[in-house]
């Protein structure tokens, strides 16, 4: 199976207050269409080593690739596009931005991957939005939405350049059991239809359970794997 | 990168506070429109205190002036040649005041394409007799028609009409203070007596005040024909050809040259009153510091309200990093912010303060020294426009630049992971 990201012997230290190491050599790789989550106690170092693997933090040692291209000493800009090209981002907090309707929310990341004309990425967000049956919702500012809504509307944007891979941080850690079965359903949805990878780090071992791979971690350590 | 699509942030960032970046660009607007009325008045003020004496005075004047000959009979005798002669008592000689070939002399400079008019004059020193009383005076020789074109003539003329001279043969326009000590009316003859002892008679045409004065009770205007008449000269003489240049900064380096070509006396502007060019330097030295420190106070009201702005949007500019934003387009975007703050109020001060300018302008001032003069001056000079548009989009640049370069720096894993 072809793998899309990949970690190999990953070291990350905490300077402040003092030295602490909160990954201890991380191993590990995820193939195309796995739906893989990311488990542990707060404080395992579960959520540091999705933001490394998000290229968004670059202060560790070992290394990280995505798509077989290792990221480590790229330019900033070059993370970025990255980012906008290859991976989808689904935060505990919604991190919608307020002064846009929905629709535009979920065509930024596409206006700024620039594949396709305005015109396009308008009906590709139109499409994404109506998927996650949210499509009513489209011409909204932004903060008028029920958390659960936004949550969708997150995972429409995260999906609007079809990235390779979607990073969750929590996804639904701040939604009540009824939205956190709604957007776990359309996880396991973009999964089975799609074959969409997805990366998630929770604390909800219900969540956890439905997914395909699970992955425990504990002091900076791969400690357990379960399929 | 299209930078449509960044414009188009920060315009939608703008909007959504638009009471913020409202009080951001009043400041501007208030820096601007101080600075180009605040410019435009005080460079008003300058023009016409300037005017005072520079309009009267031209750029340079050419004359025979009175002094010793320069080759005295000793220094041409070949056997004193190489001595340095010392004459004792000596006298100036009877130096012919006329300029020769004044004619020819005014054909050339009117083709030359840095003049920009030439006004030939004669001076007479005359006697006003009132009575028993002989009164100090002078009368000008000029040509009116030059001398409305390029000394403001008319502007001084507060009764009767300078062209009055040149239709109403032996007329005379008198200084107001000296038609007062004379007790002439426009209308009335005066008597005047020459250096040589002529007896004239002129009739009054007008009245001339300068502002100055000392200088209107003892000059008065003819035509060029009266005056000749007057000194009993032929219609050639003329004792002084004065120029207008269209650079004054012209004059010194052309009045050498002027003097050298025709054999004559040339004095330049800067030479005859160049403490007036040292106070109106001054002046706008002044007025040009206190506008830029008005549009830095505004520049630092922008700073303010850009740092705050970047501290409110720290979660937008984690989310548009993590979306795939490189620290350079939120620093694009950010900048763009600043500029359209400084375009927006600099644009409205503008307007704002040309306003404010054609108010100042309606302000009734009154002033002997200047009668044609009813309100407070405005120079509507376009520079000053340039300069409070550049000015304001440079520091809007600057005050956005250091807060805009700390929203590029911003971490996105710090503040999503902070949450």
């Amino acid at each position: 199976m072809e793998t899309i990201l990949e970690a190999v012997n990953i070291v990350k230290y905490f300077y402040d207050p003092v030295k602490v190491k909160v990954l201890d050599g991380v191993n590990f790789s995820i193939a195309k269409g796995d739906f893989v989550s990311i488990v542990g106690k707060s404080g395992c170092g579960k959520s540091s080593l999705m933001y490394v693997l998000s290229t968004m933090d670059t202060d560790y040692e070992g290394e990280v690739k995505i798509d077989g291209v290792s990221m480590q000493r790229k330019k900033e800009k070059y993370l970025a596009k990255i980012r906008n090209e290859k991976i989808g981002f689904v935060f505990q907090f919604h991190y919608l931005l307020n002064e846009f309707t929905v629709l535009r929310n979920v065509m930024l990341p596409g206006l700024k991957l620039n594949r396709y004309s305005e015109k396009e990425v308008e009906a590709r967000a139109y499409e994404k939005l109506q998927t996650l049956g949210i499509g009513e919702l489209a011409l909204k500012n932004a903060a008028r939405l029920s958390g659960g809504e936004k949550q969708r509307v997150a995972i429409a944007r995260a999906l609007i350049n079809d990235p390779d891979i979607i990073m969750g941080d929590e996804p639904t850690g701040n939604l009540d059991k009824k939205n956190s079965e709604l957007v776990f359903d359309i996880f396991k949805q973009l999964s089975q239809q799609l074959n969409q990878t997805m990366l998630i780090v929770t604390h909800d071992p219900d969540f956890a359970a439905k997914t395909n791979r699970i992955i425990r971690m504990e002091d900076g350590k791969i400690v357990d794997e379960q399929r | 990168m299209k930078p449509k699509l960044l414009f188009n942030i920060a315009q939608s960032l703008l909007m959504a506070r638009w009471r913020q970046t409202l009080i951001a660009a009043v400041g501007v607007t208030f820096g601007i429109t101080m600075f180009i009325a605040l410019l435009s008045f005080m460079s008003g003020l300058n023009d016409l205190l300037d005017g005072l004496v520079v309009n009267r005075t031209p750029h340079i004047r050419l004359y025979n002036d009175i002094r010793p000959r320069q080759h005295q009979a000793v220094t041409k005798w070949p056997a004193y040649k190489n001595d340095y002669p010392i004459i004792s008592s000596l006298k100036s000689g009877n130096v012919r005041q006329e300029i020769y070939n004044s004619g020819p002399i005014i054909q050339a400079l009117e083709q030359n394409k840095q003049v920009l008019g030439v006004a030939p004059t004669i001076t007479a020193q005359v006697f006003f007799n009132d009575g028993t009383v002989a009164i100090n005076g002078v009368i000008n020789g000029i040509d009116v028609a030059a001398e409305r074109k390029l000394f403001f003539f008319d502007d001084y003329i507060v009764a009767g009409k300078s062209s009055d001279l040149n239709t109403i043969p032996n007329s005379i326009i008198l200084g107001k203070a000296l038609a007062e000590k004379l007790v002439a009316n426009v209308g009335d003859v005066v008597q005047i007596t020459t250096s040589t002892g002529t007896i004239f008679q002129l009739k009054v045409v007008g009245y001339f005040q300068s502002g100055l004065n000392d200088f209107d009770k003892a000059q008065s205007y003819a035509s060029i024909q009266t005056t000749q008449k007057i000194l009993g000269k032929s219609s050639l003489y003329i004792t002084d050809i004065r120029i207008k240049l269209h650079n004054i900064n012209e004059a010194p380096a052309l009045a050498k040259t002027f003097g050298r070509i025709y054999g004559v006396d040339a004095e330049d502007i800067q030479t005859a009153n160049s403490q007036f060019e040292t106070g109106s330097f001054v002046r706008s030295l002044i007025s040009y510091a206190v506008g830029i420190t008005l549009l830095i106070v505004a520049g630092f009201g922008i700073y303010n309200i850009l740092n705050m702005m970047i501290y409110e949007k720290m979660d937008t500019i984690a989310i548009m990093k993590a979306m795939g934003f490189s620290g350079r387009d939120v620093k694009t975007i950010f900048l763009v912010i600043a500029i359209g703050i400084g375009l927006f109020g600099g644009g409205t001060g503008l307007l704002a303060g040309y306003g404010l300018s054609v108010v100042i302008n309606h302000i009734p001032f009154h002033t002997a020294a200047l009668p044609t003069v009813k309100t407070y001056p405005i120079n509507y000079n376009p520079l000053f426009y340039i300069i409070g548009i550049s000015f304001s989009l440079i520091t809007t640049y600057l005050a956005g630049w250091l807060p805009a370069r700390k929203a590029s720096k911003i971490d996105p894993v710090v503040i999503i992971r902070g949450k």
